[in-house]
C-alpha cells in the first residue's frame, strides 16, 4: 500500500473506535500518536487526485491534494494531536470517539475531490459534532444536541438537494468553483453558509458551543465553520454576495459577544466574528484575498483553540463560566492568564502575532480591490475584535473584580497544550514565511511595515482606551440576548401550542355537543317507548349481545354446512 | 481570602493610576508617531493625520452605543429559555 490509497482521515476517523477498547495509558498513547500519523500522510500527500472509486456512474475522488487542501488538512491535524492533548483529563470516552471521528471526517471532508464524497463526511460531521455536544449528558445537552442536530440536518439536505440539482444540470460531481446562479449551485451555497453560521441560522452556534464540555467546545470550535470555509473558498471565489454576508457576520458577532455574559458564549460569537472576515474575503476572490482567508482560517484554528482551552481551564478548575462570577484568576493562573492573553492578541490581529499577518491581507486585498466602503467596515471591525474579544474576554475572567476565586493552574497536559497554541500563535506572527509557504498562491505581501505595524498599534490601542473608558456601560448583567433561535425555541412552539390548544378546545367542544345530542335523541327514543323497559329500547349488556351474534353465526355456519 | 492581606500589586489603586498615565503616554506617542511615518493611503482620508487613532476610538465608541441600544430591545434574563 502506498500514501495515496489512504486517505489520511481515515487513520482518526477508524482509530477513533479504538479508544474505548483499550487502558487509559493505551488510549492516551492513541490519542496523542494518531493525529500525528495523519499529519505525516498528510504531509507525504503528492499533488493530484487519489483514491478514486466510483458509485452508479458517477466518480468519487477521495483524495484530492493540493495545496490549499493540504492547508486545510495540516491544520486540523495539528489541532487534533493539541485538543487530543487538553483532552486527556476528559472522563467522558465517547467525547473522545465523536471529537476523532469529527476531527477525521473534517480531513476527509476537506481532501474530498467531488460532491458526493464531500457529502459523506459532511454528514459524518454533522452526526459526530451532535456527539460530542450529547456527550455532556443530562436533559439540558439532549435538547442543546437536538436543536444542533437538527439545523444541521436541515442544511445537510438543503446541500444534497443542491447536489442533486448541480449532477443533473453538468452531469459532473466534480467539485470545481461554481457561481450562485441556478437553483442547484444556491441550494449547495445555503448549504455551505449554514455550517459558516451565516445568517439567518447563525445562533446554533452560541447556542450550542457554549454547552459542550471543557474539552469539547475546543474541538468543535475548529472544524464546522473552517471545513464551511475551506468549501466557499473551493467553491464560490468572488461571489459578491458573500462580501455583503461576511460583513454582517463580522458585526453581529461584535455586537453579541458585547452584551453577552458567558464566556464561552463570548468566544463562540467572536468565532462567527472571524469566520465573517473569511467569508469577505472569499467573496472579494482575489488571489491576495484567498490567501489571506486561507491563512486567517489556519491562525484562527490556532488562536480560537487557545482562547477556548483557557476559558475550559477556567470552566475546569472553578465550575464557572459567567463573566459575573469570575474575575481576578490572573493570581492564581498565571499560565492560563498568560495564554488567554496571548490568544487575545493573535485575535486581534496584534502585530508579532498570528491574526497580524493573516487578517492584514484580507484588508489589504479590499483596497487593491477599491472596495472603499468594505475597507472602511472591515478596519472598524479590527478595532471591535480588540474591543469584545481581545480585551473583554481576558478582563472580565481574569481581571475585573476580585471574585475570590484562586484556582490554581490546570493540569500538565492542559497547561503543555496551551503553551504550544500560544507558541504557535507568535512563532507565525514572528516568522510569517512559514504559514505564507502552504498557501495556494504565491506571496508578495510585505505584512510588517513600519507605517502599518503603527497604524495597526494606533487602532488597537484607542479602541483598548474606548473599552476602559466605557467601562461602567461594559458592566456584565445576568442576562442574555435574544437570537433568530428565539423564533424556532419560542415563538413557533408558542403559536403551535396556542393553535393546538385552541384545536382541542374547539375539539372539546364539539365532543361535548355531540355527545348532548346523542344523549337527547336516547331521551326522545327512551321516551316515545315508554322508559327503556319495552322491547325495543331494553337496555342489554354488550356481553349478551356478542354472545347472542355467535349463536347466530354458529346456526349461519351450521346451516350452510347441512346445506 | 482575608481582609488582612495585601492585595496583589497589580490591583492597588497606586499601580493602577500609574497604568493610566502609562496609557495615556503611549496613546500620545502613536499619536505623535504620524508626525514620522509615511502614510501610505489607499482612499485619501486613511492618510490624513490621526486617522487609525480617532477611527479606532469613534468606531469603538458607537459599537458599544449600538450594542446598548439594541440590548434594551433584545436582552432578557439568562433563565430565559430554561423552562423549555
Amino acid at each position: 500500500m502506498t500514501m495515496t490509497d489512504l486517505p489520511p482521515g481515515l487513520v482518526l476517523l477508524f482509530g477513533a473506535f479504538l479508544l474505548p477498547l483499550v487502558g487509559k495509558n493505551i488510549r492516551s498513547g492513541l490519542i496523542l500518536i494518531l493525529p500525528l500519523v495523519t499529519l505525516g500522510l498528510v504531509w507525504n500527500l503528492p499533488t493530484g487526485s487519489f483514491v478514486i472509486s466510483s458509485m452508479f456512474d458517477y466518480e468519487l475522488v477521495f483524495l484530492r491534494s493540493d495545496p490549499l487542501s493540504r492547508l486545510f488538512a495540516t491544520v486540523f491535524s495539528i489541532m487534533a494531536f493539541v485538543g487530543g492533548l487538553y483532552a486527556l483529563n476528559q472522563k467522558s470516552v465517547m467525547e473522545l470517539v465523536a471529537a476523532f471521528v469529527y476531527a477525521g471526517s473534517a480531513i476527509g471532508a476537506v481532501l474530498s475531490g467531488d460532491l458526493i464524497s464531500l457529502f459523506i463526511f459532511w454528514e459524518i460531521m454533522a452526526v459526530a459534532s451532535t456527539m460530542v455536544l450529547f456527550s455532556v449528558g443530562g436533559k439540558q445537552s439532549y435538547s442543546v444536541s437536538m436543536r444542533y442536530f437538527m439545523i444541521h440536518m436541515f442544511g445537510g439536505s438543503l446541500l444534497l438537494v443542491g447536489i442533486l440539482f448541480y449532477i443533473l444540470d453538468t452531469g459532473s460531481t466534480a467539485f470545481t468553483a461554481m457561481q450562485p446562479n441556478n437553483i442547484g449551485t444556491i441550494l449547495i451555497l445555503m448549504g455551505f453558509l449554514i455550517n459558516a453560521a451565516a445568517p439567518p441560522l447563525s445562533a446554533w452556534l452560541s447556542d450550542s458551543y457554549s454547552e459542550a464540555s471543557f474539552s469539547g467546545t475546543v474541538f468543535l470550535s475548529a472544524f464546522t465553520t473552517k471545513t464551511a470555509v475551506y468549501v466557499l473558498i473551493r467553491g464560490f471565489p468572488g461571489s459578491e454576495i458573500l462580501i455583503y454576508i461576511g460583513i454582517f457576520m463580522i458585526f453581529y458577532g461584535i455586537i453579541y459577544a458585547l452584551l453577552e455574559n458567558d464566556m464561552r458564549r463570548i468566544l463562540a460569537y467572536s468565532i462567527v466574528n472571524q469566520v465573517g472576515f473569511m467569508v469577505t474575503g472569499i467573496g472579494i476572490g482575489t488571489e491576495m484575498a484567498l490567501n489571506g482567508v486561507a491563512a486567517h482560517a489556519f491562525a484562527h484554528i490556532v488562536y480560537k483553540a487557545l482562547l477556548l482551552m483557557s476559558a475550559g481551564s477556567v470552566l475546569y478548575m472553578t465550575g464557572k463560566r459567567k463573566c459575573t462570577d469570575l474575575g481576578g484568576l490572573f493570581q492564581s493562573m498565571p499560565i492560563t492568564t498568560l495564554c488567554g492573553i496571548v490568544g487575545a492578541l493573535a485575535i486581534s490581529s496584534f502585530p508579532w502575532t498570528s491574526g497580524f499577518i493573516s487578517k492584514s491581507m484580507i484588508g489589504q486585498s479590499a483596497a487593491d480591490a477599491n472596495l472603499m466602503i468594505v475597507w472602511f467596515f472591515l478596519l472598524a471591525a479590527s478595532a471591535g475584535v480588540f474591543l469584545h474579544a481581545g480585551i473583554k474576554f481576558p478582563w472580565f475572567v481574569f481581571f475585573q473584580k476580585d471574585s475570590g476565586l484562586r484556582p490554581p493552574d490546570p493540569p500538565w497536559n492542559m497547561k503543555l497544550a496551551m503553551i504550544l497554541f500560544a507558541g504557535l500563535c507568535i512563532g507565525l506572527g514572528i516568522w510569517p514565511e512559514f504559514l505564507y509557504a502552504l498557501l495556494p498562491y504565491p506571496v508578495t505581501y510585505e505584512p510588517y511595515t513600519v507605517t502599518h505595524v503603527v497604524n495597526i498599534l494606533q487602532l488597537l490601542m484607542f479602541s483598548g482606551f474606548a473599552f476602559f473608558i466605557m467601562l461602567p456601560l461594559m458592566r456584565r448583567t445576568l442576562t442574555i440576548t435574544l437570537d433568530f433561535d428565539w423564533l424556532y425555541r419560542r415563538a413557533l412552539p408558542n403559536l403551535f401550542r396556542r393553535m393546538f390548544s385552541i384545536i382541542w378546545k374547539a375539539d372539546n367542544a364539539l365532543r361535548q355537543a355531540f355527545l348532548l345530542r346523542l344523549n337527547q335523541s336516547l331521551d326522545l327514543l327512551s321516551r316515545q317507548h315508554k322508559g327503556t323497559s319495552s322491547l325495543l329500547s331494553h337496555t342489554y349488556p354488550a356481553g349478551s349481545m356478542v354472545m347472542w351474534v355467535a349463536v347466530i353465526l354458529a346456526a349461519y355456519l351450521f346451516l350452510s354446512f347441512i346445506h | 481570602m482575608s481582609g488582612t492581606e495585601e492585595k496583589h500589586w497589580l490591583v492597588r489603586a497606586k499601580t493602577i493610576r500609574w497604568l493610566w498615565r502609562g496609557g495615556i503616554v503611549l496613546l500620545t506617542l502613536l499619536v505623535l508617531a504620524d508626525f514620522f511615518i509615511h502614510a501610505h493611503s489607499s482612499f485619501k482620508i486613511d492618510g490624513s493625520f490621526g486617522f487609525y487613532s480617532w477611527y479606532g476610538l469613534i468606531t469603538c465608541v458607537v459599537m458599544v452605543l449600538f450594542a446598548k441600544a439594541l440590548g434594551i430591545l433584545l436582552k432578557r434574563k439568562d433563565t430565559y429559555y430554561d423552562n423549555d
